[in-house]
C-alpha cells in the first residue's frame, strides 16, 4: 500500500456458541448428524410454533461481552430480521437490532508498533440458518435439499469499529479473538465447520481525509489467511481504480479462493431492505448486576493477563509466555508441571519442544495426551537425582508420551538407569583402553580432546547409559596411571 | 330441545347422572350436522370417525364426553389445519396446539375444524377459501368472522361450544353475530403454542359458547402458564366458576362517550343502553368516560396487525409443507408464484400492505408511530379501570349483514372499531347477547375488564345474563 492511502478495516465475525441445545427449541447442536436429525417443530418454523430463549446462550453471549470489554446492558431484545430463502424455515431470523446484549468493548492486539486497541462496536444473539446441499454439483443438480439440522443454533455477531488499519492487523485481531473466545469455553472457532465465519469492511482514503471512503463488503473467506488475502487484493483493486480516477461502488464482494480475488455479488440498489421489527412472540431480555456479577466471577483468567502472569511468575521470557498461553488447555498442563517441579524454565524447553512436536506428530488434542503432567515432572526429577542422562530423557519422554507410562517404570522396564556404579565403569573403560591403544597414545601426547572418543567408546558400550561425568573422570585418572 | 341443543354444563349433569351416555350426545350432534351443515357450512374438516374412537374410551375430566369445534387455525395432530387457505389445504400438523392438549387432558370430543376467514382475517366467514358459512339466525346473513365457523357451529347446535381466535374481535363479533357468549382473555392467559398466527401481539385464543357459566367452564381448562408460550404469564390457576354470582351492586360500570356519541345502528344503540339501565337498577353505578385515543384504535390495529401478519405469513413459502407452485423454473419463481396462486384476495391486501409498513421508508412514520398511540390507548384504559371496574360498549356497531353487502375492505375495517382496542390493550372482554333486532337478529353488549379481570367480567356478564333471561332462544333453521 502506497503512502498516499489509508486503508479502513471493519469485521463482521459470527461465531457458533457451544451450547447443548438451540437457541430457541431444545434440539441438538451436534456436528455431522445425519440431515435433519436435529429438528422439531419449532425449528422447522412449523406454523403456530413459538420461540423460547434458551438461557445458556444469554449467559455465553454475556461471557464474550465481558471478555471483550464490553458493557452488557441491561435492555435488550429480540428482533425479526425478514427475507426469503429456502434455508431460512420461518423466513425470518430472529436476532438484535437497535438493542443488543454488548456494546462498546475492545480487543487488544499486538503489531511491530506495539499494543493496539481494536474497538467492538457491538455484540448480539441470533439464530443460524439451515444449509443447502445439492447431488452431485451445484450446476448438475436437478433440485437443492434443505438440512435444517443448523438451523436455530446460536450466533454471536461480534462487530468491531474500523479501527483495523492493515490486512495483518485483521487476521491478528481474529486471531486474538478466537483465542479469547476458546479461552472462555463459548465457542470451539472451528471455521472448517463454520463456527466461526467472518465478513469485512474495506474502504481506503487519502492520508489526511477525515471521512471514510465507500467501503465494499467481502464475504466467503474460509481462513484467518484467506481474510488477509481477500482484504490485501481488495485494498490494492481499490487503489488502482482511485489512482486512474475512478469510483468506487458500494457493494459486497465474494472471494474467490482459486481465482484469488474477489468478484462483485451484489450493489447497495440490490441489497434487501429486512423490515427489522421486534419479535412480538419475545419479551425484552432484562439482565440485571446479579446475573452480569455471576458470569463475571465465573470467567477464567484471559489470555494476556495469563502470558503477563507467567512472564512474572515463573521468570520465562515472552516467546515462551507467549507459546505456553496460546490455549488454555496447554498453560494449564504447564502450570501443573511447575506445581511439582520449580524450574519452570526446564519445563517449558520440554514443553515448547518434544511436547509440541509430538502433538504434532500424532495429531492430538492435549486433552487425548497420555502422560500426564506428574510423569514430566517426575521425569525431571530422575534427571536431576542423576537416575537418567538426558539423553535418556529425551527415550523416556517419548516412550511416556505414546504410552502413557510412568517415567520410573519406563527406565525399569528398558533399563534405561544411568550406570554410576564406579566399580563397573572401570571395568568399561579398561576394555575400551585395551581395545583403543594408539588413541591413548595420542592423549599421553597431548592431544586432549582424543578423550572425547573414549568416552563415546563407553557410552556405545553402556548404550548411553553411563554417567559421562563419571567416565571422563576414570579414563583420566587411568590413563594417568598407566 | 335436543341434547346437542344443550349447553356444557347442562350436557354434564346428565352424563353425571347417567341420564344419558357421551355416545348418546355424540349421536344428537352428529345428526345435526348430518341435518344442518350442508346450509350452515361452519366446517372445514369433521372429525366423526375421531369422535367415536374417542368416547369408545372411558374420558375423564371436566369436559368427558363433551362435543366440541375447534376454529381451523389451531395446529392438530394428525387433523388437517388449514386457516381455510388454499395454502395448507392438505397440512397435517405433527403437533398439538396446547389448548388441544389442555381439552383432551380434560376429556372433550372433537367434532372437527371450523371454517374462517383465510388466516383469520376478516370479519364474515366470506374469505374462506374453500366455502362461506351462514348466520342459522337467517341464512342469508353472515355468521361474522374470522371465527364464523365456530360461532355458528355452536348455534347452530353442531357443537356444544367451541375455541375461536380473537386478533381484533374475531371471537366477539361472530358470537354477538350467533347470539352467543364469546371471550376474549387477557394476552398471556392462554397459550398461544399451536395457534396459527395472525399478528402475534394482539392474538389469543378463547371460548365461544351458549352461556356465561359455559364460557366459565372452558377458561378454567384453556388458561395457565404454558413454557413453550414466551408470552405466556406465570400465574396461579384460577378457578372463574366462583365468579358466577349474580350480584352487581356497587360495580362501577364506565360507558366510552366516543363510542356513544357515533352513527350506528339505532336498535344496537339501544339494545345495549337498556341493559345498561338494568345493570344500573341492580345496583352497578354507571357513569360517561372519555378514552381520547380510542377512535385511532382501527388505523393503529390495522397497522400493527398487517406488519406482524406480513412477516408471520412469509413461511408460507412452498419450501417444507403446504401448496407449492408447480409452475416454477427458480427459487425466486417458487416462492412467487407460491405465494400468488395460493393466498386469497384479503391476505394478499394485508400482506403487502404489512409489508410497506415495515419497510425502511414507512417504518418510522406507521409501524413506531402506532406502537405510540398503542401506549398513549393502554395507559387511557388503565386510567379508566383507576376508577371503574368494567367498560360497556356494544360488541359491533351493526347486527349480521347479508353476504355480499359490504365490498369496500375499508368500510368492513370498521367495523371492527368496538372490538380493536381491547386487543391493544391486550385486557379480557365478553360479549353476551342482549337482544334481538327487528329483523330477529342476535345484538350483542360487550364487557371489557382490567388485565387479568376475568372474575369480574364473569360475574357481570353472568349477573346481567339472568337479569335478561334470553338465553333459551335459538336459532330456528327451517330444516327442522
Amino acid at each position: 500500500m502506497s503512502r498516499k492511502y489509508e486503508t479502513i478495516i471493519g469485521l463482521e465475525v459470527h461465531v457458533q456458541l457451544a451450547t447443548e441445545s438451540k437457541i430457541f427449541c431444545n434440539c441438538s447442536t451436534d456436528f455431522g448428524a445425519e440431515p435433519n436429525k436435529h429438528t422439531c417443530p419449532v425449528c422447522l418454523g412449523l406454523p403456530g410454533t413459538l420461540p423460547v430463549l434458551n438461557k445458556k446462550v444469554v449467559d455465553y453471549a454475556i461471557m464474550a461481552g465481558l471478555a471483550l470489554n464490553c458493557n452488557i446492558n441491561s435492555y435488550s431484545k429480540f428482533d425479526r430480521k425478514n427475507y426469503f430463502y429456502p434455508d431460512l424455515p420461518k423466513a425470518y431470523q430472529i436476532s438484535q437490532s437497535d438493542y443488543p446484549i454488548c456494546e462498546n468493548g475492545y480487543i487488544e492486539i499486538d503489531t511491530e508498533e506495539g499494543t493496539k486497541k481494536i474497538g467492538i462496536t457491538r455484540i448480539h444473539m441470533e439464530e443460524d440458518a439451515g444449509k443447502l446441499v445439492h447431488e452431485g454439483s451445484i450446476d448438475q443438480a436437478t433440485a437443492s435439499l434443505v438440512d435444517y439440522n443448523r438451523t436455530g443454533i446460536p450466533l454471536i455477531e461480534i462487530v468491531s469499529a474500523p479501527d483495523i488499519r492493515t490486512p495483518s492487523e485483521a487476521r491478528a485481531y481474529l486471531t486474538q479473538l478466537k483465542q479469547i473466545l476458546q479461552y472462555i469455553g463459548v465457542s470451539d472457532c472451528n471455521m472448517e465447520e463454520g463456527s466461526l465465519r467472518c465478513d469485512a469492511n474495506v474502504s481506503i482514503r487519502p492520508v489526511g481525509q477525515k471521512e471514510f471512503g465507500t467501503k465494499t463488503e467481502l464475504k466467503n473467506m474460509n481462513s484467518f489467511r484467506a481474510v488477509e488475502r481477500a482484504l490485501e487484493y481488495e485494498v490494492e483493486r481499490q487503489r488502482k481504480i482511485l489512482e486512474e480516477g475512478g469510483e468506487i461502488i458500494q457493494e459486497t464482494r465474494t472471494w474467490d479462493e482459486s481465482l484469488n480475488k474477489t468478484i462483485s455479488m451484489r450493489t447497495k440498489e440490490e441489497a434487501a431492505d429486512y423490515r427489522y421489527f421486534p419479535d412480538p412472540n419475545l419479551p425484552p431480555l432484562n439482565v440485571d448486576r446479579d446475573w452480569v456479577e455471576r458470569i463475571k466471577s465465573s470467567l477464567p483468567e484471559l489470555p494476556r493477563e495469563k502470558r503477563e502472569r507467567f512472564v512474572r511468575e515463573y521468570a520465562l521470557p515472552e516467546y515462551d509466555a507467549g507459546v505456553l498461553t496460546d490455549s488454555r488447555e496447554l498453560a494449564d498442563y504447564f502450570e501443573a508441571c511447575v506445581k511439582e517441579y520449580s524450574d519452570a524454565k526446564a519445563v517449558s524447553n520440554w514443553i515448547m519442544g518434544d511436547f509440541l512436536r509430538l502433538l504434532k506428530e500424532e495429531n492430538l488434542e492435549i486433552a487425548e495426551v497420555k502422560m500426564t503432567p506428574a510423569h514430566l515432572s517426575g521425569m525431571l526429577k530422575l534427571m536431576d537425582e542423576g537416575v537418567i542422562s538426558s539423553k535418556i530423557a529425551k527415550t523416556v519422554f517419548e516412550e511416556m508420551f505414546k504410552t502413557g507410562k510412568a517415567p520410573e517404570q519406563i527406565v525399569e522396564e528398558k533399563g534405561l538407569k544411568q550406570i554410576s556404579d564406579a566399580g563397573q565403569l572401570e571395568e568399561i573403560v579398561l576394555k575400551v583402553i585395551e581395545a583403543n591403544p594408539s588413541v591413548v597414545e595420542d592423549i599421553k601426547s597431548g592431544k586432549d580432546k582424543a578423550i572425547g572418543f573414549l568416552v563415546g567408546q563407553v557410552m556405545k558400550e553402556t548404550r548411553g547409559k553411563a554417567n559421562p561425568g563419571m567416565v571422563n573422570q576414570i579414563i583420566r585418572e587411568k590413563i594417568e596411571s598407566l | 330441545m335436543e341434547l346437542c341443543d344443550l349447553t356444557i354444563h347442562e350436557l354434564r349433569e346428565k352424563l353425571e347422572n347417567k341420564e344419558v351416555t357421551a355416545a348418546d350426545v355424540l349421536d344428537s350432534f352428529l345428526r345435526r350436522i348430518e341435518a344442518v351443515e350442508e346450509k350452515v357450512k361452519a366446517y372445514v374438516t369433521i372429525t366423526a370417525d375421531e369422535a367415536r374412537e374417542r368416547i369408545s374410551s372411558d374420558l375423564q375430566g371436566s369436559l368427558a364426553g363433551i362435543p366440541l369445534a375447534l376454529k381451523d387455525n389451531i395446529s392438530t395432530e394428525g387433523i388437517r389445519t388449514t386457516c381455510s387457505s388454499k395454502m395448507l389445504e392438505n397440512y397435517i400438523p405433527p403437533y398439538n396446539a396446547t389448548v388441544v392438549e389442555k381439552l383432551n387432558e380434560e376429556g372433550a370430543v372433537i367434532l372437527g375444524k371450523t371454517n374462517l376467514d383465510e388466516f383469520a382475517m376478516g370479519g364474515t366467514t366470506g374469505f374462506s377459501a374453500f366455502h362461506e358459512t351462514r348466520n342459522p339466525w337467517n341464512l342469508e346473513h353472515v355468521p361474522g368472522g374470522s371465527s364464523g365457523g365456530s360461532a355458528a357451529a355452536v348455534a347452530a347446535g353442531e357443537a356444544a361450544a367451541a375455541l375461536g381466535t380473537d386478533t381484533g374481535g374475531s371471537i366477539r363479533q361472530p358470537a354477538a353475530f350467533c347470539g352467543l357468549v364469546g371471550l376474549k382473555p387477557t394476552y398471556g392467559t392462554v397459550s398461544r403454542y399451536g395457534l396459527l398466527a395472525y399478528a402475534n401481539s394482539l392474538d389469543q385464543i378463547g371460548p365461544i359458547t351458549r352461556d356465561v357459566e359455559d364460557a366459565a367452564l372452558l377458561l378454567n381448562v384453556i388458561t395457565g402458564h404454558d413454557p413453550k408460550d414466551s408470552t405466556s404469564v406465570q400465574m396461579e390457576q384460577a378457578d372463574y366458576t366462583a365468579f358466577l354470582k349474580e350480584d352487581l351492586a356497587g360495580m362501577r360500570i364506565a360507558l366510552p362517550k366516543e363510542y356513544y356519541e357515533l352513527d350506528y345502528n339505532p336498535e344496537v344503540k339501544e339494545s345495549v343502553l337498556a341493559a345498561v339501565k338494568k345493570m344500573e337498577a341492580e345496583g352497578a353505578v354507571v357513569e360517561e368516560v372519555s378514552i381520547p385515543s380510542i377512535e385511532h384504535s382501527v388505523a393503529v390495529y390495522y397497522i400493527l396487525a398487517t406488519g406482524e401478519a406480513s412477516s408471520n405469513l412469509a413461511c408460507y413459502d412452498g419450501v417444507r409443507f403446504g401448496y407449492r407452485s408447480k409452475t416454477a423454473g427458480n427459487v425466486a419463481e417458487m416462492f412467487r408464484n407460491t405465494r400468488s396462486e395460493a393466498f386469497g384476495e384479503e391476505v394478499k391486501r394485508r400482506i403487502l400492505f404489512g409489508t410497506y409498513i415495515l419497510s425502511a421508508e414507512a417504518y418510522e412514520d406507521y409501524y413506531v408511530k402506532a406502537q405510540k398511540v398503542r401506549t398513549l390507548l393502554i395507559k387511557e384504559i388503565e386510567d379508566v379501570f383507576k376508577n371503574y371496574d368494567l367498560i360497556v360498549t356494544p360488541t359491533t356497531p351493526e347486527t349480521a349483514f347479508k353476504a355480499g353487502a359490504i365490498t369496500d375492505p375499508l368500510e368492513s375495517y370498521k367495523m371492527d372499531a368496538f372490538t380493536v382496542p381491547v386487543n391493544l390493550a391486550g385486557i379480557p372482554a365478553i360479549t353476551i347477547p342482549c337482544g334481538f333486532s327487528s329483523a330477529n337478529l342476535p345484538i350483542g353488549i360487550q364487557i371489557m375488564g382490567p388485565r387479568f379481570g376475568e372474575g369480574k367480567l364473569i360475574q357481570a356478564a353472568y349477573s346481567l345474563e339472568k337479569i335478561l333471561q334470553l338465553g333459551n332462544k335459538r336459532p330456528e333453521l327451517e330444516v327442522r
